[in-house]
């Protein structure tokens, strides 16, 4: 199997297939797109994309860790951290099945 | 933030779209992801991150309540992983909220 990368070109190409906007409105959309989502993740939001999956901001406390090299114990600052939950839908396309309708549209 | 939502802010900034447009559009940019994973293609998207398949081998299971060992199939996953600037952000006030 090859594994080819999809990247923004290819969904600009998508949008400008869809619908009537030109090339540079589609590249500029799908980067608005993605700009909103980030921006909205930046103000802590979680982000629900039904039939997708859900992202969402958790807060780590400080731990300990360790330099691999060296062995010294150096303490991990607090962070947030993006996780990403897929749905429903997204794993049973993954896995070449028909999303089970029981199952809603998930989050 | 909601699927609606983004849709919302979206056609704020191009008043010249119908909503039922930009509504398209998000959906044809989250189905062409689908599909690219689907495939098992990987998607990246700098500044916000990285979309990848992640193969479970199939295993040996347990039932938990009775016990009894049965067999789990090979398991396809999808995975994200945060770019770079996106990480960057979400900490921009040096220890998050």
């Amino acid at each position: 199997m090859t594994t080819t990368t999809l990247t923004r070109a290819d969904l600009t190409e998508a949008v400008f297939q869809a619908v009537g906007l030109s090339r540079n409105e589609s590249a500029q959309m799908v980067e608005d797109i993605l700009e909103e989502l980030c921006a909205a993740l930046a103000r802590g939001e979680t982000v629900k994309l039904s039939s997708f999956g859900t992202f969402a901001v958790r807060q780590k406390s400080q731990r300990m860790g360790r330099n691999p090299k060296t062995g010294d114990e150096v303490p991990i600052a607090p962070r947030r951290v993006l996780v990403f939950r897929p749905s429903h839908v997204l794993k049973a396309v993954i896995n070449g099945q028909t999303p089970d309708p029981e199952l809603g549209e998930g989050d | 933030m909601i699927k609606s939502e983004l849709v919302a802010r979206l056609t704020a900034r191009y008043p010249h779209l119908y909503h039922r447009d930009v509504e398209r559009i998000v959906s044809t940019v989250l189905d062409q992801i689908t599909k690219a994973l689907a495939e098992g293609h990987r998607v990246e998207l700098r500044g916000f991150g990285a979309f990848s398949v992640k193969v479970r081998p199939a295993r040996m299971g347990r039932n938990p309540r009775t016990g009894e060992p049965v067999s789990v199939d090979e398991k396809r996953a999808p995975f994200f992983r945060t770019g770079k600037e996106l990480r960057e952000r979400l900490n921009i006030n040096g220890s998050g909220s």
